[in-house]
């Protein structure tokens, strides 16, 4: 078997601050194959952004990385020299976050800004930066992309900059993809698009992507794998239709009980929806042991004293006491 | 037994609203502009029974704040109108009527942050419809009635004493809800009201609008993009595309029969959790622009089946098996 594409051991990414060092992320480990799209899921809070930033190299400052490492293609990038890291990041990953106006220049046309970052990476012509990024604008789905090349950003509805915005991650043609909620500012036929073209690029480049979404109907439709973090931490990684289908962590089957369904009515004949009782933690206020402990209603003494390691389970890993002791 | 009547508590009956989003007066001269105008709600008409609950679907831009801001008298009709318990919500004759009815409605937003002040205390927050409407004017009664209420969406009588910020996002869903129930409404309009809230809290939130929904005997028009929440929610469900209604069925028909084609389209576009792996048709085509909707039926240059009709006579809303639905395609074949 060839190494992962990206390999994240152990990390670990603190916020001090005047009373605490928080910690945001706590032993997160997985990996993303070539093509492969992982689905990184969980409430507010608890974590996915934070990774994918850690992996970008882009965590907020005081936050930073206080252990592990992070590989692609099996060299390290986490210890790189800045500059090195930035290259890296501008070509080889590519970030596209929720808001597309927070990757788009305002007062720039589309097609400079496309083509602008492409003559940075590569040494092409501009003729032929301006062809690349007309074939690139279609192949996202950009009607008539001779004329829309020269738009401005806010001449285009929120799925059309997406589409742009996409574009413009996949001109550097990166091998890794880190989208963070790409699709919940969108409406739903515009969603659906986003994600067929999303589907469509790690079918067809081979594109690996890291998908942080709290909407799991678009994990179910697109993901390979799936991973439920809680508290900064991964309960349960592993095939989207086992983990979507059958649930081993209490967490993960409380998360997808709560989740009203299209194809059917909500379980129980009352007609209502399963619920977790209580709160994720604050980051000042992780229980011992399990971080999930005081929410579970199957939690045993040794939940409550030691953290459980994730572990295989079936086809998946888990961290929970009582699935895997 | 048999049958009564059910008289509707709203009756929404060929709601129109446009906006004026022309450039300003000194651009239009200069640049010689014309004038512009938005339809955002074209030709509306619905009922909602007691006791149910009537959602609204649509993209965004659709128009479905709008139709609630109109019923709830936060803005006014262009044309027709709304009537609640028979009292209409914008003739001048019946301001009197309406003042007594404003109690009867409230409404809860997407954003219960912005929706509530941030530098009262939540007994103040959830006090304000009682003070407002002049319910109660002793303290000591108020405090019951606040402490009840925060008991009834879930919450202690001790939050009463916290500011909003101190609270999760579902929990501050929760105070606006209680300060919805304050007056003993009948008629709650619920815009997006758990699409800021993490799915956990949403199961909860849904849950609770639901027993008290049972408990109280509320009517909701409810609101979201979500169909997976309002299949859960609805009792009959209206489909809005820009402005106008295009079919109103039960979820059971809509979902598992979904006529009209944008519905067909909606549906097919939301990614569920039950379908895994799913191969589907692309979806073509955005919503288009509001000020210059498309001739006939104004959903015709995304729809696969239309044709020449379609783009040049619009059809009406029509029963169609126990359905409503607006579409050339399905009348002519009904027939
Ligand atoms: N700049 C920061 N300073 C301090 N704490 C932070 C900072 N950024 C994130 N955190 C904390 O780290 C934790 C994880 O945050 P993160 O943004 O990764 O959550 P998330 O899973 O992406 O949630 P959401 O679904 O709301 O985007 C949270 O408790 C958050 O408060
Ligand atoms: N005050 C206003 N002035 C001008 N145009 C407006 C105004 N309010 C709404 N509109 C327009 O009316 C149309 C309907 O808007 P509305 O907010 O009702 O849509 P919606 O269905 O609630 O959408 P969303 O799902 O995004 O909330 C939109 O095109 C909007 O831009
Ligand atoms: S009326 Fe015609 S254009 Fe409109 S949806 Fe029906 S078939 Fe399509
Ligand atoms: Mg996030
Ligand atoms: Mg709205």
């Amino acid at each position: 078997m060839t190494a992962p594409l990206l390999s994240v051991r152990n990390l670990r990414v603190e916020f001090p601050n005047r009373r605490a060092r928080l910690v945001a992320i706590d032993d997160v480990s997985f990996e993303i194959g070539r093509g492969e799209i992982l689905g990184l899921v969980g409430e507010s809070g608890a974590g996915k952004s934070v990774t994918g930033a850690a992996i970008m190299g882009l965590l907020e400052p005081p936050g930073h990385m206080t252990g592990g490492e992070i590989r692609l293609d099996g060299t390290r990038i986490d210890t790189m020299p800045i500059d090195q890291l930035r290259r890296i990041r501008g070509k080889r990953i590519g970030m596209v976050f929720q808001d597309p106006l927070t990757s788009l220049n305002p007062v720039y046309r589309i097609g400079a800004q496309i083509t602008e970052t492409m003559r940075v990476h590569a040494n092409i012509s501009e003729a032929d930066a301006r062809a690349r990024a007309i074939a690139l604008l279609a192949e996202v789905g950009i009607p008539a992309p001779e004329n829309r090349i020269d738009a401005y950003p806010h001449e285009l509805s929120g799925g059309m900059r997406q589409r742009v915005v996409l574009a413009l991650v996949l001109c550097t043609e990166p091998e890794l993809i880190i989208a963070d909620e790409p699709t919940t500012a969108l409406d739903v036929s515009v969603q659906a698009q986003i994600i067929a073209l999303i589907k469509a690029l790690a079918r067809n480049r081979g594109t690996s992507v890291m998908l942080i979404t709290h909407d799991m109907g678009v994990i179910a439709e697109v993901a390979d794998r799936v991973a439920v973090m809680y508290a900064g931490r991964i309960a349960e990684i592993g095939p989207v239709r086992d983990v979507l289908k059958a649930p081993q962590h209490p967490y993960a089957r409380g998360l997808m009980g709560a989740i009203p369904s299209l194809a059917k009515k909500a379980a129980g004949h009352d007609g209502r929806l399963t619920l977790i009782p209580g709160n994720m933690p604050r980051l000042s206020a992780i229980p011992e042991g399990c971080a999930f402990n005081p929410r579970c209603g199957e939690a045993i003494d040794r939940c409550r004293a030691e953290r459980p390691s994730l572990l295989p389970a079936a086809t998946s890993h888990v961290a929970c006491w009582r699935v895997t002791s | 037994m048999k049958d009564t009547p059910v008289k509707a508590l709203v009756e929404v009956d060929h709601l129109w609203r446009r906006f004026d989003v022309s450039k300003p007066w000194l651009n239009r001269l200069i640049e010689g502009a014309p004038r512009q105008t938005l339809t955002a709600v074209a030709d509306v008409s619905f009922e909602i029974i007691r006791r149910e609950t009537f959602a609204l679907v649509g993209e965004s831009g659709s128009g479905k704040s709008t139709v609630a801001k109109i019923i709830v008298g936060l803005i006014a009709p262009s044309a027709g109108d709304v009537r609640i318990d028979g009292i209409s919500m914008s003739d001048p004759a019946a301001a009197a009527q309406r003042a007594q009815l404003r109690r009867r409605i409230q409404m809860i937003f997407q954003d219960p942050f912005a929706s509530l002040n941030p530098r009262w205390r939540v007994a103040r927050v959830v006090a304000e419809p009682l003070r407002a409407f002049g319910l109660m004017t002793e303290q000591q009664a108020i405090e019951v009635r606040v402490a009840e209420l925060l008991t009834l969406v879930g919450l202690s009588p001790e939050d009463a004493v916290k500011y909003p910020h101190e609270f999760s996002g579902g929990q501050r869903q929760r105070v606006a809800i209680a300060r919805a129930l304050a007056a003993n409404p009948e008629f709650i309009v619920c815009d997006e009201p758990t699409s800021a809230l993490d799915v956990s809290v949403q199961a909860q939130i849904l849950n609770l609008m639901r027993d008290l929904q049972d408990q109280l005997g509320l009517t909701y028009l409810f609101i979201s993009h979500n169909l997976a929440v309002v299949r859960h929610m609805a009792s009959r469900i209206g489909v809005l595309y820009l402005g106008r209604l295009v079919e109103i069925a039960t979820p059971d028909e809509l979902f598992g029969n979904p006529q009209h084609p944008y519905t067909r389209l909606l549906l097919d576009a939301v990614p569920d959790l039950e379908m895994t792996g799913r191969v589907r048709a692309a979806v073509e085509g955005e919503i288009p622009n509001p000020i210059s909707p498309p001739s006939g039926c104004a959903f015709h240059p995304r729809c696969p089946l239309a044709f020449e009709r379609c783009r040049s006579e619009r059809p009406e809303l029509a029963a169609a098996g126990g359905r409503m639905v607006a579409c050339h395609a399905v009348a002519a074949d009904a027939r």
